[in-house]
């Protein structure tokens, strides 16, 4: 969308994922809760884009949906496309791993009883020790935390582990969640370069975030996550002031950066179990009014999107430049064996 | 890492003493509270109504019926420290020789139990913790619940009813022939003999196993490793093979080694259902018979077997496991 012809790598339109879970522990009856609620946003090639967030409002579960990792208990809808076409269980199997790689965000995604050299060549071994040693070198890893085992790994060095699985193969897409806490700050710039290196090559990336002083730094465009959607997508240049800004949250994010006048939005995100109607902003926005208890569309405003009814932009048709024809009111429910569900 | 190594042995060797010492006075207060009469029990009371009173004095020192029990424990613990395990009343040998007897008949039987169970308990827990919820798990799920909440010497009876009743394929009980000399029983014999109870052991031990080992194997499914495992494309097989089996290694080889108590403990019903001469069936007759150092032989033996499991189990997770290994010391 937005001010660019370029092509589309990942496109995820009005996404939404929510959980069944008992009531409570005595109860057998289940209830739905939604985690992330037409969610939509896109990666060109050549862009890294950062969605940014509090944590946790449920960024991960972005990532784990687009990959096609939620638990069985998730259901998902709306529709994702990857080079324009759309994706279905199977296809999206078949990209794992080889055509969008994923940087996970905690030590806990390491095999806790294998070596990290042995885990980043992942099972093919010999022919891929030389570019694991390449990478690890690349990000100060020596030579004997080949043979380390994840416990034996500090924080920084397990980021940059997981960082190098990303860098292993061949991907179009790289998927990061958090990767950079824990760090230093040489190390953090250094794999936030590679990152640009790799988007420069016409790949994308899709960089899943709570640091928005980093997001400005290195992202092209910036989406922002406000409890389980995307309110506002905006050029990193837009938060050159905030007239340029759309949406009051993004505004008032704007406001609490240092730079900015370090002030403070006061309240809370909504819990997904007393989300309010409408705008999820709403309660604590200073322009709240009836009109935004309603269902609020994604519109385009310049060359960003938001989602407020403050704006009269023109509707959001995400695949008008796709030869791809479907009907609005038939989502498809993706993946479909979740949608079935389970019990627990 | 030696001085280590040491400190954890001689630390295990003090538990290990204080256990047998601990089982020998409670078998001992046992023993000495049952309303059991050792003469009554082993003479019978016709016999002992023909006898006169100084035969009958005779008998009474022999089973140890007119020495106080304190006395009698500090004689028999005594005696035990020297390495005398004493004489069996029951079969006037040293208890010594006499569990060498039932032991080696025992641990045929239990080995073998023991090695079914495991292996096939581990593989059907690896196969339903992967496949949770599907029909293969449901099916293996009911199988576990259903044996584990069948009685030991239930199922022995009916494997006895169907296969040495009605189908006449294997022997009724027993370890050996009737009626055949000690020279002429086979290899063959004693496997055939050994065959249905090890297979009720096994049966009723794998439900156990089974049971515990997809729990964790539901756990390592759902565990953020796979879960990046599967995100970068490995497929179902590989994460079974790399992340799954090498995760699930070291809980099960735990229930492994402690399930070696459920065996002995399983083995003493299976033998007095099948008349099988082993540790279990003379720990039964020496309990109901006041056969008291038969009894705390046997009783400190199993225990130390128990014991000994566990203390390797122990010892293979600070081999196996590089946490342990590696991380020893910073614990």
């Amino acid at each position: 969308m937005s001010c660019t012809s370029k092509r589309h790598i990942l496109e995820i339109d009005e996404l939404s994922v929510s959980f069944l879970q008992y009531e409570s522990g005595k109860s057998s009856r289940q209830i739905e809760l939604p985690v992330i609620s037409k969610l939509s946003v896109s990666v060109h090639e050549g862009e890294i884009v950062a969605v940014v967030g509090s944590s946790g409002s449920g960024k991960s579960l972005l990532a784990h949906a687009i990959l096609g990792l939620l638990p069985y208990n998730a259901k998902v809808a709306g529709d994702m496309y990857f080079d324009g076409e759309l994706l279905d269980e199977k296809k999206i199997a078949a990209l794992r791993g080889n055509k969008i790689a994923f940087v996970p965000q905690s030590t806990t995604y390491l095999d806790p009883l294998m070596t990290v050299g042995a885990q980043v060549r992942g099972g093919k071994e010999e022919d891929k020790k030389k570019k694991q040693r390449g990478l690890f070198k690349r990000y100060g890893l020596k030579e004997e935390v080949d043979g380390k085992y994840p416990f034996e790994c500090s924080g920084g060095m397990t980021r940059r582990v997981l960082l190098t699985t990303a860098l292993m193969g061949d991907p179009e897409l790289i998927i990061a969640d958090e990767p950079t806490p824990g760090m230093d700050l040489a190390l953090a710039k250094k794999s936030m370069e590679d990152f640009r290196t790799f988007a420069d090559e016409g790949k994308g990336v899709l960089l899943i975030t709570h640091d928005i002083e980093l997001a400005l730094e290195v992202a092209d465009r910036i989406a922002v996550f406000y409890a389980g959607t995307t309110i506002e997508e905006a050029l990193v240049s837009d938060f050159g002031s905030e007239e340029t800004l759309r949406h009051p949250y993004t505004k008032a994010l704007w406001r609490a950066l240092p730079q900015n006048g370090f002030q403070p939005l006061p309240g809370i995100q909504p819990y997904v179990k007393d989300m309010p109607q409408g705008c999820p902003f709403g309660p604590r926005c200073s322009l709240y009014s009836e009109k935004c208890q309603k269902e609020i569309p994604i519109q385009r405003v310049g060359c960003g999107t938001v989602r407020c009814v403050q704006y009269a932009g023109e509707p959001l048709a995400v695949h008008s430049h796709h030869h791809h024809v479907r009907e609005i009111n038939d989502r498809e429910i993706l993946p479909k064996r979740r949608a079935a569900g389970g019990q627990l | 890492m030696t001085k280590n190594n040491l400190l954890f042995a001689g630390k295990n060797f003090i538990r290990m003493v204080l256990l047998l010492f601990a089982v020998s006075i409670v078998t001992f207060a046992l023993v000495s509270a049952s309303p059991i009469d050792p003469l009554q029990a082993n003479v019978g009371q016709a016999a002992l109504g023909s006898m006169s009173e100084a035969q009958k004095d005779k008998l009474r020192s022999y089973w140890g019926v007119d020495t106080p029990p304190v006395e009698r424990y500090v004689n028999w613990a005594k005696d035990f420290i020297r390495g005398d395990m004493g004489t069996s009343l029951q079969y006037r040998q040293p208890v010594a020789k006499v569990i060498a007897v039932k032991l080696a008949n025992s641990l045929f039987l239990m080995g073998l139990a023991w090695i079914i169970s495991g292996l096939l308990g581990f593989v059907l827990g690896v196969i339903a913790g992967v496949f949770q919820g599907k029909p293969v798990d449901k099916a293996i799920k009911g199988y576990s619940l259903v044996v584990a909440s069948t009685p030991a010497f239930w199922l022995a009876l009916l494997l006895l009813i169907i296969f040495s009743v009605w189908l006449k394929l294997l022997p009724i009980g027993l370890s050996v022939p009737i009626g055949v000399e000690a020279s002429g029983v086979t290899f063959l014999d004693r496997i055939r003999h050994a065959i249905l109870p090890a297979v009720t052991l096994s049966i009723t031990g794998i439900s156990n196993i089974t049971l515990h080992t997809r729990e964790k194997m539901i756990d390592i499914m759902e565990s953020d490793y796979v879960l990046f495992a599967r995100a970068r494309g490995e497929s179902l097989w590989s994460i079974i093979r790399r992340h799954g089996l090498r995760n699930v290694l070291l809980p099960a080889m735990t229930l492994q080694f402690a399930s070696i108590s459920e065996i002995i403990g399983g083995s003493v019903l299976v033998e007095q259902v099948f008349s099988y001469p082993g540790l279990g069936q003379a720990a039964v007759s020496a309990g109901t018979g006041s056969d008291v150092p038969l009894l705390m032989g046997i009783t400190l033996i199993t225990a130390a077997i128990v014991f000994l499991g566990n203390f390797i189990a122990n010892l293979l997770y600070g081999v196996i496991d590089p946490r342990m290994r590696k991380g020893g010391r910073r614990g």
